[in-house]
Formats: C-alpha cells, sequence, structure tokens
C-alpha cells in the first residue's frame, strides 16, 4: 500500500511539476527501485521513455508545420534588410516593414512558434532580434527598456571588448537615440571584421516581435511605431505583430496617421485543426506507439480542443495525463511497450501479475470461448497463462499494424462522399470504429450505398488512394494484391462497358430528373440502383464485388479494440476521470464540499440524509446551508438566529439558559468568521441597498 | 534675391535664398506669403520673445520650415520630439546636451526636477553666455499636456527663468486654446501654418519631384489628376507624395508603350482614373502594403488579385467561444427588459403597443454597446446553446481570453471579482459571419434576426457616420 502511495506521488509530482528539473524525478524515482513487486519502476521508466517520444514528435510536427511560414518571414526581412538603400523614396515616406503573422485564437501555443522563428532570424537573418510581451509593456517607456535591454545585452555577450561602452549607455537615457548609436558602434565593429566578406548585407535589420498584439495598449503602440519611424534612416527596423484574431485589429487598434507609418504584409500559419489531425496522425493513429486512448478518452480530449480551447498543447497535455493515469493505475501497463520487451516481461510476470491478467474482463471472455479442457489449464497453470499471453500480445500488436492501414483505406474512400456519412475527418471514423462494430451501424450502410453508386473513374481513383496507402506501409500484400488486381479488371472494361452503361443511363436521366431536388435524385437513384440489380453489366457487377472486398476488410480488420483480448494492458478508457481532472468544475465542488462535507473530510459523523442539516459540519458548511434558504438579500440577523439554532440542537440534552447565554459571543464570533469566509468564496457581498443585509450572488445548484 | 522672413514677429532673420535649397524656400514661401510686413531689423544683443507657439495641420511644414531655417542660418538650437519624452527628464537632457554638449547633461541627477534643469542651464550659460538666440524646438508639443503640469508655464517662460536668450519654439496641430493651463500662464505669440490650397501650392510643391526623363508638365498634369482624385479624402503632403510615386509609372505605361503621347492627357486621364480609384481604397488605407501595390502593377497582366487586409476579417474560435461571443452580443444590444421575451420559451403575455419604451426604440446600435454583467451573460448563454454545458473552468477562461482578443471589454475597474461587467466590441458583421458558421439552432438566427434586422437600416447610415467621424482629426 504505501509503495502505491508513493508511485501515486510520483506521478502527481511529475504532472505538476513538469518543467521541474529533473533531479527531483530521479530523486522520487529511487524510491521505487527497493519494491520489486509492483514494477513500479519499471512503468515509470517506460511511461517516461514514451513521454519522450511524444515531446519529440510534436516538436518534429511543430517545425514542419511552421517551416514555410517561418522561412517566408525570414525572405521577408531579408528583403526588406538588403533592399532598404535602393528604395529610397520609401525611406521618404518612413514606411517600416510590418509582418503580421497570422497565429490563431490560442495564444499560449505561440510561445513555441515564437521561439523557433526567434532562433530561425538569429542564425540566418540578424543577431538583432528582440521579442516584446504585451505584459511587460504598460507604457512606451517599459518598451523602449526592454528591447534595449535585449538588444544591447546581446550586443555585450558578442563582443567582450564592448562591455564599458553599453555599460556607459545604459548609464545613460533609455531612448531610441540611444539605442542608435549603439547600433551604429555595433554595425561599425562588425563591418571592419567583415571587410574581406563583401556578399554579407549592408544593414543588419533590427527586429522587433509584438507576441501579442492584441493585449498591448494601443497608445503604447501608436506612440512607439512614432518614436520608431523617427528614426528608420539609422536604424532599420522590422516589426512582427503576432495577430490572433484577424489583420484588421491592426486597423482597430491603429489610427490611420499610425498606420500609414507601416508598410505591412500578412502571414498565414496553419491553423489548429490542420496541426491537431496531424499531431493525431502520428501519435493515436500510429500502431508504432504502443499507448492507446479508448474512443470516449478520444472524444473527451477533441472535444476539450474543438470546444473551448483549439490548443494543441492542451491535447498533448491531456495525453501525457492519461498515460500518466494509465501507467498509474493499471498495474498491468508495463506490458504497454514495444513487441519484443513486452513479449520479454510477459515471459517474467510476477504471480500477482498473473491474476490480475485472469481478472481482466477481455481475458475472461477469451477464457469462455475455449474448450473446457484449456479453461482449466488457463484458471490453474501460470505458466501456460504467460505463454497464451505473450500469443494475445502477438496479435494484439498483429491487429493494430492491420487496423491502421485499413482504417486510412476506408477513410480514404469515404471522405469524398457527399454528406461525410462516415465523418469529415479519420478521428471521427476512428473513434466510431474502436467503440462498436462499425458495420452495424447506419451510417456505413449509408456510406456503401453511396460507394455502390460511384462512377468508374472515381472508383478507380479511390482504389488508387487505398493501394498507395497500403504499399507504404508494405503490410498485407494480399489485400494489396487483391486491390491492384480489382484496378487492373476495371481498367480492362474500359471500351465495352462505358458505351452501354452511358447510354441507357443519359436518356432515362434526361426523362424523369429534371425538376428534383438532391435528396430525391440520390433516392431514386438508389431505387433505380435496386431495380437494376438482375441485370447488371459487367461493371457493375466488378463494382460490387468491389464493395464485398471492402466490406469484408473492414470486417476483418476494423473490429472494435474492446473486444480484443488482453485490450486493457494498452488502451486507457477511464474518460470520467479525464473529465473530471481536466474540464474542472471548480464551482460544483466548492458547492459539493459545502453541501456535503462527508464526501471530501470522509468523517462519519457528518453523514446525513439529504435536506438536513448537521450540526457537526463546519460553521462554514452550516451558514452555506441556510443561506440557500434565502431571497436575493439574506438578514444578518435571522441568519444568525437560524445558526444558533442549529448549534444548540446538538447540545439539546444538556442546554439550559445561562449556559446558552454564555456561549453566545464565541457563536457569534464563529458565524461572523464563516459569513465571511462566505464572502471571500464569492456567494455573498454586502450592499448598500439595505442595512445589516448581504446580497447573493449565486442561485441554483443546491 | 533676398527673403526676409519674420519668424518670431520681434526678431527678423534674413535668409539668402541661395544657402536653403529650393524645396524649402517655396515651402516658406508660401507658408510665410502674408507675413512680410512684419519684419523689422533686429539688433542681436536684444532678448527674443521668450516662446513662439507655431500651429496647423499634419504636413503643412512646420518642423520642416523651422529646422531649415535653424539648420541654414547655424543658429543653436535643440530640436525635441515631446513623443520620445516619456519622462520630462529626456526632454531636460537632450536640451542640455544639444546646446552644451554631452558632459553637461551627464550633469543632471537620476530624476531631473525642473529647477534642476534650470539651476544648470543657468551655470552653463554663464560659463559659455549665448552670442545668439537659442532655440528650443518642441515638435508635438500636445503630448506635453501629459507631463508634469508646471512644465509648459515654466517652458514658456524658461527665458526669464534661466536668465539667457532663449526662444522656445512649441509645435502643434491643434490650437493654443486647448494648452492654456487652468492657472493661466505666458501667453506665447502664436502663429498659425495654414493649409495648403489645392490649386496652388499643393501642385506647385508636388511638382518638384518630377521624374527627371519626363517634362515637367506632364507631371504636373499627372498631379492634378491625382489631386481630383485624393483631395477629398487626404490633404496630407507626405501621403500625397507617397501616393505620387507609386502611382506614377503606371500613369507613364502608354507613354512607354507607344499608345499615347504626352498631349494626350485624356487619354492617360482614362488609363489612370480607375487604377487611383483602387488605390484609395487599398494603398491609401494600408490595406495592401506599398510593396505588393508595386508588385502589383508590375505582373498586372496576371490580374492578381490581392487580398486586402480585411479580407481576413474571419476568425477561427472555439465553439463555446463563438455562443459566448454571440450571447455578449446580445447582451449589449438588447435591453434587459426583453431577455425574459427573447430567451423564455413561455414568457407570458406582454402588451404589444408599450413593449419597448421609447428611448429604447432608437438604435441601440447608434447608442453603442452596453455593459452587462456576468450573470446575464451566461444566463444568455445557456439559452443560446443547444446543449448542457457544465460551468467549467474553461468556459470561464474562455470569456477572459475573449477579453484579451478585445472581442469582448471589461468595464468598470471596481467589484472585479464578485461581478464583474462587459461590453461586446464586435461589429454586426462578425456576430452574423459567426452565427452562420454555428447556424446549428434555427432559433439563435431567429433571435439576431429580430434582433437586428430592424436596425440594420440604422447601421448603414451609423457607418457611413463612422468613417465621417475616423477621417476627422479628433483633437
Amino acid at each position: 500500500f504505501l509503495s502505491k502511495v508513493i508511485l501515486n506521488y510520483v506521478f502527481q509530482g511529475c504532472f505538476v511539476f513538469k518543467s521541474a528539473s529533473k533531479k527531483r524525478k530521479r530523486h522520487v524515482g529511487g524510491y521505487l527501485v527497493d519494491d520489486s513487486d509492483e514494477n513500479g519502476s519499471d512503468r515509470f521508466r517506460i511511461c517516461q521513455k514514451l513521454w519522450e517520444t511524444v515531446q519529440t514528435n510534436t516538436e518534429v510536427i511543430q517545425d514542419q508545420l511552421n517551416k514555410k511560414v517561418l522561412d517566408s518571414l525570414a525572405e521577408f526581412i531579408k528583403k526588406h534588410g538588403l533592399g532598404c538603400s535602393s528604395d529610397n523614396w520609401r525611406q521618404r515616406a518612413r514606411e517600416i516593414p510590418t509582418a503580421a503573422l497570422m497565429l490563431g485564437v490560442n495564444v499560449p501555443d505561440h510561445a513555441m512558434t515564437f521561439r523557433s522563428l526567434c532562433n530561425l532570424l538569429q542564425d540566418s537573418v540578424t543577431p538583432f532580434v528582440v521579442s516584446v510581451h504585451a505584459k511587460e509593456c504598460a507604457a512606451v517607456k517599459l518598451l523602449i527598456q526592454k528591447v534595449l535591454e535585449q538588444l544591447m545585452g546581446r550586443g555585450v555577450s558578442v563582443d567582450e571588448e564592448q562591455e564599458d561602452d553599453t555599460a556607459l549607455l545604459q548609464r545613460t537615457q533609455c531612448t531610441i537615440s540611444a539605442l542608435c548609436q549603439w547600433y551604429k558602434t555595433v554595425t561599425k565593429v562588425r563591418e571592419d571584421k567583415r571587410t574581406y566578406t563583401i556578399d554579407f548585407p549592408q544593414s543588419l535589420p533590427v527586429v522587433v516581435i509584438f507576441k501579442d498584439f492584441e493585449a498591448f495598449n494601443s497608445q503604447v503602440l501608436q506612440d512607439f511605431i512614432l518614436i520608431c519611424s523617427r528614426y528608420t534612416q539609422e536604424l532599420p527596423f522590422i516589426f512582427i505583430f503576432g495577430i490572433a484574431t484577424s489583420p484588421s485589429a491592426i486597423q482597430h487598434r491603429l489610427p490611420h496617421s499610425v498606420s500609414s507609418l507601416l508598410c505591412i504584409e500578412v502571414f498565414h500559419s496553419l491553423s489548429c485543426t490542420q496541426h491537431l489531425a496531424s499531431v493525431f496522425d502520428k501519435l493515436i493513429l500510429n500502431s508504432q506507439f504502443p499507448f492507446k486512448l479508448s474512443s470516449r478518452v478520444i472524444q473527451v480530449l477533441v472535444g476539450i480542443f474543438l470546444y473551448h480551447d483549439f490548443s494543441v498543447q492542451n491535447f498533448v497535455k491531456g495525453l501525457q495525463f492519461s498515460m500518466l493515469e494509465h501507467f498509474k493505475s493499471q498495474p498491468l501497463s508495463m506490458l504497454c511497450c514495444q513487441k519484443q520487451e513486452a513479449l520479454l516481461s510477459a515471459k517474467t510476470l510476477s504471480k500477482k501479475n498473473v491474476e490480475r491478467i485472469r481478472h481482466l474482463p477481455s481475458f475472461m471472455r477469451y477464457v469462455e470461448t475455449q474448450e473446457p479442457q484449456e479453461q482449466v489449464r488457463l484458471l490453474t497453470n501460470d505458466e501456460h497463462v504467460k505463454e497464451v499471453c505473450q500469443k494475445l500480445l502477438k496479435n494484439l500488436h498483429k491487429y493494430h499494424k492491420n487496423y491502421y492501414p485499413i482504417l486510412q483505406c476506408l477513410h480514404s474512400l469515404t471522405s469524398s462522399l457527399p454528406k461525410f456519412p462516415l465523418g469529415k475527418h479519420i478521428r471521427e471514423l476512428h473513434v466510431s470504429c474502436i467503440e462498436k462494430n462499425l458495420w452495424e451501424t447506419e451510417e456505413y450502410d449509408s456510406a456503401l450505398q453511396l460507394l455502390r453508386i460511384l462512377a468508374k473513374d472515381e472508383l478507380v481513383a479511390a482504389l488508387r488512394k487505398c493501394a498507395e496507402i497500403l504499399k507504404s506501409t508494405k503490410i498485407l500484400q494480399n489485400v494489396l494484391q487483391q486491390l491492384e488486381d480489382f484496378i487492373g479488371r476495371l481498367e480492362a472494361l474500359e471500351g465495352v462497358s462505358s458505351e452501354d452503361s452511358s447510354g441507357n443511363g443519359i436518356i432515362s436521366g434526361k426523362m424523369e430528373y429534371q425538376k428534383t431536388d438532391l435528396f430525391q435524385l440520390q433516392k431514386t437513384l438508389l431505387e433505380k440502383e435496386s431495380r437494376r440489380t438482375k441485370r447488371m453489366n459487367p461493371f457493375e457487377v466488378l463494382r460490387s464485388q468491389v464493395i464485398e472486398f471492402i466490406d469484408s476488410l473492414v470486417r476483418e480488420y476494423l473490429t472494435p479494440a474492446e473486444l480484443q483480448p488482453l485490450n486493457e494492458v494498452c488502451y486507457y478508457s477511464s474518460s470520467g476521470v479525464l473529465r473530471q481532472r481536466l474540464n474542472v468544475t471548480p464551482r460544483t465542488s466548492i458547492q459539493a464540499a459545502l453541501s456535503h462535507p462527508f464526501y471530501y473530510l470522509q468523517n462519519e459523523s457528518l453523514k446525513t440524509d439529504a435536506g438536513t442539516i448537521s450540526s457537526a459540519a463546519p460553521d462554514l458548511c452550516i451558514v452555506y446551508k441556510l443561506h440557500l434558504e434565502c431571497g436575493r438579500l439574506i438578514n444578518l440577523y435571522d441568519w444568525l438566529e437560524a445558526f444558533l439554532t442549529v448549534m444548540s440542537a446538538a447540545e439539546d440534552q444538556d442546554t439550559n439558559s445561562e449556559e446558552c447565554g454564555k456561549y453566545d459571543s464565541l457563536k457569534h464570533a464563529r458565524f461572523i468568521q464563516a459569513v465571511s469566509e462566505m464572502e471571500f468564496l464569492g456567494f455573498i457581498k454586502s450592499t448598500k441597498q439595505k442595512t445589516d443585509h448581504v446580497a447573493r450572488l449565486t442561485w441554483g445548484g443546491c | 534675391m533676398k527673403i526676409h522672413i519674420c519668424l518670431t514677429g520681434i526678431k527678423t532673420i534674413i535668409l539668402d535664398c541661395n544657402n536653403i535649397s529650393q524645396y524649402s524656400v517655396f515651402l516658406i514661401n508660401s507658408a510665410l506669403m502674408n507675413r512680410r510686413d512684419i519684419m523689422s531689423a533686429v539688433n542681436p544683443d536684444q532678448y527674443s520673445y521668450p516662446s513662439v507657439f507655431i500651429y496647423g495641420h499634419r504636413a503643412t511644414g512646420k518642423s520642416h520650415v523651422v529646422l531649415s531655417i535653424m539648420k541654414d542660418l547655424e543658429l543653436p538650437h535643440a530640436s525635441v520630439d515631446c513623443v520620445e519624452c516619456v519622462s520630462s527628464g529626456l526632454l531636460f537632457h537632450q536640451v542640455l546636451s544639444a546646446f552644451f554638449g554631452p558632459d553637461a547633461a551627464a550633469l543632471l541627477p537620476r530624476c531631473p526636477s525642473l529647477s534642476d534643469f534650470v539651476r544648470l542651464y543657468k551655470q552653463m550659460s554663464s560659463n559659455s553666455p549665448a552670442t545668439q538666440t537659442r532655440y528650443i524646438i518642441l515638435d508635438r508639443a500636445e503630448r506635453m499636456r501629459d507631463m508634469d503640469f508646471s512644465l509648459l508655464p515654466a517652458l514658456l517662460r524658461l527665458q526669464e527663468l534661466v536668465n539667457d536668450n532663449v526662444t522656445v519654439i512649441l509645435l502643434s496641430e491643434i490650437v493654443w486654446e486647448k494648452f492654456r493651463p487652468n492657472t493661466g500662464c505666458f501667453e506665447p505669440l502664436l502663429f498659425h501654418f495654414p493649409d495648403y490650397s489645392k490649386g496652388k501650392s499643393l501642385v506647385q510643391i508636388l511638382s518638384w519631384d518630377h521624374h527627371p526623363s519626363y517634362t515637367p508638365e506632364l507631371y504636373a498634369s499627372y498631379i492634378n489628376i491625382l489631386l481630383g482624385v485624393f483631395f477629398s479624402v487626404c490633404r496630407d503632403l507626405r501621403e500625397l507624395r507617397h501616393l505620387a510615386v507609386l502611382n506614377f509609372s503606371k500613369f507613364c505605361e502608354p507613354l512607354e508603350k507607344g499608345e499615347a503621347k504626352e498631349s494626350d492627357i485624356h487619354k492617360l486621364w482614362k488609363n489612370i482614373e480607375p487604377h487611383l480609384q483602387r488605390a484609395m481604397q487599398t494603398v491609401y488605407l494600408r490595406e495592401v502594403s506599398s510593396v505588393q501595390w508595386e508588385q502589383q502593377q508590375m505582373d498586372e497582366k496576371e490580374a492578381t488579385t490581392l487580398r486586402v487586409l480585411s479580407a481576413h476579417a474571419h476568425i477561427e474560435l472555439p465553439y463555446y467561444s463563438k455562443f459566448l461571443l454571440i450571447a455578449a452580443y446580445l447582451a449589449s444590444f438588447n435591453p434587459a427588459r426583453t431577455d425574459r421575451r427573447f430567451f423564455l420559451k413561455s414568457h407570458g403575455k406582454i402588451r404589444k403597443t408599450n413593449f419597448l419604451k421609447k428611448h429604447e426604440k432608437t438604435s441601440n446600435h447608434l447608442l453603442g454597446p452596453k455593459p452587462f454583467p456576468l450573470d446575464r451573460l451566461m444566463a444568455i448563454f445557456y439559452s443560446v446553446v443547444d446543449s448542457r454545458v457544465a460551468p467549467t473552468a474553461s468556459v470561464f477562461s474562455q470569456i477572459s481570453s475573449l477579453v484579451t482578443l478585445q472581442l469582448l471589454s471589461q468595464v468598470g475597474h471596481d467589484d472585479q471579482l464578485d461581478s464583474p461587467k462587459y461590453k461586446c466590441s464586435v461589429s454586426l458583421d462578425f456576430i452574423l459571419a459567426i452565427s452562420r458558421c454555428v447556424c446549428v439552432c434555427v432559433r439563435l438566427l431567429d433571435l439576431l434576426a429580430l434582433s437586428l434586422v430592424i436596425q440594420s437600416q440604422v447601421v448603414r447610415q451609423e457607418r457611413s457616420l463612422f468613417t465621417a467621424v475616423s477621417n476627422l482629426h479628433l483633437l
């Protein structure tokens, strides 16, 4: 039990202090080494390893997705850095080149993009890159100070001999003209050093990145731009605005007199939904990644993303959390790793863990399907269980390997159908596949119906795409073979079928469907399809064969994960916990604590029936329950009276009048304290409408 | 030729025309045309008038004239832009270092007060007494009003304070009446730079940058066409020059192709006019950057349509954020009394005759968004959103992120914790676009229609008013 508590502690520690140094983790990990029984350290190690792959993968994805926009930004800055001497007239107009970088509404996610942008610019374009945050720049003075600090500080680190120079400047006034002086000296030194490299651009631009443009005070921005525009001749400024909403925010924030000083170009980064899709592909729809999420969990995580924050980082954090929960709560999760490793640890399962496997619902289901003799062996012989377990693990891995390519094939087939019967995104299809038997759903039926009326070229194109997918995965070779066979046969039909099928199709179409809407057209087409089954042409025969084949593939490979034996090892399924943790409802929990103190305090004496007030409860709970019975304004005196009544109910047996009076001041004080706590929690506030009344601020939730 | 220009009214400066670039002479000429008669000879020992206040619209040549005079006559002067002076210390620093060198400025204490400045100035000027009047030129002097309240009156009579021959010249876009402090102060000499007139001065000034490969006459006619389009919206000389340079290559296109001669003004006009109109809608408003505009001119044949800034007005928002914004809009523009009717299914009977009070009948859009408490926002949100939403922390954090995105704004700084109040700061179009995105429930659109369609007429009027107001120079 103790070790479990410690493990519990470890995982909580990891999650909360994610950014805290590794020292702490290693330190706590040391505790886990002594208890070999629970395999805590093993699980911890696996979890760490998985998390590292998640992190590297997400970083790679982020870099890939941002590459295009970052490169074009760097290009923009290079162009302006070079071109400012030639464009003489623009100098006169004092326009500052400005890039408006559209990043989507989730501001915390931008940090990573800006970090890589800064690195890219510093590596390839100019060392003078400053990024400022609205929070630090409440006034122009602070903004200028920030810019100077970052620039000149960097100058010191670049050139040691300039240290006293900059120290002098820092002692002087914090102005852009001081920066100008500094810039001149620095570039002079640079030019001296680089006289032999002629192709180096003459003026290195000074890039100022405004990370969150919307949050800046507009007056501050205006002043800063005005000041900077005075110095454009000497200091080639370039601004980058990180904009969360839309480019018109610039015009809303800046008057024409200021925005006319800018030369704005817009750059779009990838939308967050696309980002999520690629993260999803890489981490969840990937057989290489052993940890899996059940359908409900995916729904919770995607729901938080779509409904609440649009933040990919939060999605990854949710994934991390579910990983930690899984490895913490499921002792068998030590088998949730790469195949070889899993097989190895399956061989050396401890007695306790074998027992745990026997209790897994999916394993029990598996046992039931076996012969009676085999059943007995499975229930009594530990070694046999270990062997079977290895076999089942192999099967599970194979299932995953086959599952994802087929899922992608099905998605590519159905994603082009009208109205997306199986969902627009592959994640929707995935969710419905692992949840239940896909082929029993209505949506699947309608999708197949629609597939059955595909034209030939569409069908061939779709099948080609599937073949591509299968080719790239290099498994399921026989399926690929069959598919290519079908494609070949469809193409061989070329001459024969197109004539006669199109012939009667067009004539009848012209006669019947002139004034029908899309829905009716579809219905009649479907009807016609069923009517025509008797006299099908060769293409239609082949087409129905293809559809049959796809259907058989779906039935074979896209079985729900829950039916797989030992799926509990890999699948994390407690969506309730996840929702409770990630999508918190603070008010509900405060109200629960106040109305049912037993829930948190676990004290037997606090157990009460619904609706009654126990006098043993904390004062705050009593006061809270009493205030629920009041209207918008609460008379403090009545409240106190009610409170005293509840209090005295406890001491009913030994009450006599003198004692009541004696304890009155104490109770009064307790009441006052409870009321002020209520005020602190935001349930009531003092009001000027009536003396000795307080106003209620919350409603409902009794 | 000698031009006598009166700058201060008391002291006259005699300029030699050859020393000054023709351009600035022209500016000076046009600005000071009617002041020639005040000139008189001046004794250099005499102190000049302590302070001068020069005002006039943007780009009427105030700073240019003053600075050119200073530069060309090599007068001792300190030019300070008040936008830069985030503290009065910076101002003192710049003035001292311009007059007495950076060493003198370094003597200022950390947070110099006005008396520090005066003391140091006195000390320095006694070491190096003025042979000529020293000038302190304060550009964008309207910013001084936000600084220390005693600074402006003190600077106006700095001459008396430091006992030196010094004149403070204030340059501003607004009139002196807006400066005068309550307690009264020394009245500076007022001096107005009038706007350039369309006919004479603007054409003449703009014609100065004519292209070397074309005749000045052609350029002048081009300027006339340009002014014909832009004069109604823009009188800013700087902006006009910018536009003139931007569009000149397009104007010359038919000439280069040999399709027209320089005398075919009408043909050239026909060619350039629609182009200029387009420029007014895009590049003038900075919807398209000037670089992009040039690029577009170069590959015009491909008919690339530039995506203007305001074209990407669409914002992707999380699902609940959209509903929160819609709810906020409804709360801001509907009277609270009508909530019952709009959002409750069984709202009971409301007498139709005086359902809306008289003052409510005037468009709420004209009155602007009204603040609403958080409770009301949440109540409307719950009735508008189609599914049951738990009051989770993330729903509430979305409200605050909408505030940081400035789609909502928080009003009133007291009582932030108990009952914060918000205003919706997005436009009708924006909300309509959003509700089209989430139009899962028809009822919502109905609601919006109900509350908005009546007022759309007014909105249109109001929008034109808005643009008019924003064009005005607000003081």
